[in-house]
């Protein structure tokens, strides 16, 4: 099959339109975990259970099409590489605990990259599915829509009071996850985030970085989800975390806008710095690089950088990964051999831009 | 002092390692700690299931066992389909199979009102194959909510309406159950 065609992009094809609130929103996501209903949960399933299921998908949805999301793509996790699988993992298609899971472990990605279906992970089925920029009606609606196309073919493990039954008892009801990620640099740099997080929690959110549980915030990006699946409908959960983004958001604008005001010169100077160590620097480590992307993306959006597409944050984010790097590399780098490449790709790229 | 394997960060880490006997010690920067596997990354690290073990095991402190013997091993719950005993589940923070929400039911609520805000029922979608009468049933009761509403109120004409919507509905669901049993 065609896994070239997941791995040469860095940003996914939907990542290159904008979405709404696009210059401080990067995506939205929606997951949901589903069950087939009298088979064991893959924690404890026997092989034979957990083949079956995987060899459905395969017979079911192999090259099959449903609306937007053309050509599913199906792979085994066990074909594919250790470079290859940690790619897909930096691109969130899939996620690092099925990337472990050997056997019989699948993904079916479709085309576009909007949607991917894990399975066998935690849950026998995982959906999820992307859109740029702040849209979690949207993307509910869509996610409903393929949720229902599934079922028409399987049997979900559903009760009647507590919902979609699933491995781990803080996912049962919706079964839904509905992420945001963020770029807050503003926030950030004022220290405003941290005082904001208790009140975060206080919805039922959390805040994480950007490859989930247990990450940490790189490149001041912030992922931004809902934490309870019981006892609320799906759109009463995307109301409350569309409603503390949409402050996040307004608090975020305001701090840029006092930050121009009142140390102007100074934030001009840390933009232009950054800019200057990404286009001149020969060695760099995945940690400063984050921080002058996120410093060069945050000169974008108020302007005062300009003929660099918005896009470079979140590509050169992935592109910049360790898996990234070694499959560019086609072979296994040092960190030392990766701090070198990094360096010499991002240099490439923003004399690409400049052109 | 410099990390031992790169020279070039300062060694933040100590690890002593102890094979056969032999002590060995090594100071480490954390990206090269990393890179040699003495640690383990992030995702294999401190999450939120570590924590959610913790807290059935602090329920389980609270819970007594019916009989209040101490043979506790021999009266355990033991899920029929997927062998999942509750002190199994407690331990991984994991459920086996759909079967294991109805065999340990009544401990349950507890912990999903510790990790659901109080929540123990399902408000969200239901699946429309699956699902079957569940969205009449659902109708049904929104209707009746309304019904009291319109007695309260006393508009009795409306309250009328609304009855006889609430009859129809509860003919339609007679009928499906009364298919599915065929």
């Amino acid at each position: 099959m065609t896994l070239q065609h997941f791995m040469n992009e860095a940003i996914s094809p939907w990542m290159r339109e904008d979405g709404p609130d696009s210059d401080i929103v990067l995506s939205s996501r929606i997951r949901l975990a589903r069950n087939f209903a009298d088979r064991k949960f893959p924690i404890i399933a026997d092989n034979n259970d957990l083949e079956e299921i995987r060899d459905f998908f395969r017979n079911e949805y192999e090259n099959a099409s449903f609306r937007d999301y053309d050509n599913f793509e199906f792979f085994p996790i066990k074909d594919l590489s250790a470079v290859e699988k940690r790619v897909l993992v930096e691109k969130h298609l899939i996620s690092p605990l099925l990337a472990k899971h050997g056997e019989f472990a699948a993904t079916m990605i479709s085309h576009n990259e909007q949607v991917s279906v894990m399975i066998n992970e935690e849950d026998h089925i995982r959906i999820q599915l992307y859109f740029p920029g702040l849209q979690l009606s949207n993307a509910l609606t869509k996610a409903f829509e393929f949720d229902d196309w599934l079922e028409e073919k399987i049997n979900y493990a559903f009760d009647e009071t507590k919902g979609f039954l699933t491995s781990c008892p803080t996912n049962v009801g919706t079964g839904m996850r509905a992420s945001v990620m963020m770029h807050l640099p503003a926030l950030a740099l004022t220290k405003q985030i941290n005082r904001m997080m208790p009140a975060i929690n206080q919805f039922g959110l959390v805040v994480r970085g950007i490859y989930g549980e247990g990450s940490e915030a790189i490149g001041n990006l912030f992922q931004i989800s809902n934490q309870i699946t019981l006892g609320k409908t799906e759109e009463d959960i995307i109301e409350d975390l569309q409603s503390v983004v949409h402050q996040l958001i307004e608090h975020e604008r305001k701090a840029r806008t006092r930050l121009m005001e009142q140390s102007g010169t100074k934030l001009e100077d840390r933009i232009y710095r950054s800019l200057g160590v990404l286009k001149y620097s020969r060695i760099i480590e995945s940690k400063e690089a984050a921080i002058c992307l996120s410093n060069v993306r945050l000169g974008i959006d108020l302007d005062i950088i300009k003929n660099i597409s918005r896009n470079i944050l979140n590509e050169l984010m992935v592109l910049t990964q360790p898996g990234f790097l070694q499959h560019y590399a086609k072979k296994t780098l040092t960190a030392n051999e990766r701090d070198v490449l990094r360096a010499t790709l991002i240099r490439e790229r923003l004399q690409l831009e400049e052109k | 002092m410099q990390c031992q394997e790169c020279q070039k960060r300062p060694a933040t880490l100590h690890f002593t390692q102890v094979i056969n006997g032999n002590k060995t010690e090594v100071q480490l920067c954390e990206v090269c700690a990393k890179e040699k596997g003495y640690m383990s990354y992030p995702e294999d690290g401190y999450s939120l299931h570590n924590l959610l073990t913790g807290l059935f095991n602090f329920d389980s402190s609270q819970m007594k066992s019916p009989q209040g013997t101490q043979f506790g091993q021999h009266t355990e719950l033991q899920c029929s389909k997927c062998d999942m005993t509750f002190s199994e589940f407690k331990r991984i923070g994991k459920f086996g199979c759909a079967e294991c929400y109805h065999t340990f039911s009544t401990h349950l609520d507890p912990i999903f009102r510790r990790v659901h805000s109080g929540n123990t029922k399902h408000r969200g979608k239901i699946p429309k194959r699956k699902g079957g009468n569940l969205h009449l049933k659902k109708q049904v009761e929104s209707y009746k909510t309304e019904l009291q509403k319109l007695i309260v109120n006393e508009a009795f004409e409306e309250a009328a309406t609304v009855r006889d919507k609430i009859k129809e509905l509860e003919m339609q669901i007679r009928k499906k159950e009364a298919g599915e049993d065929r």
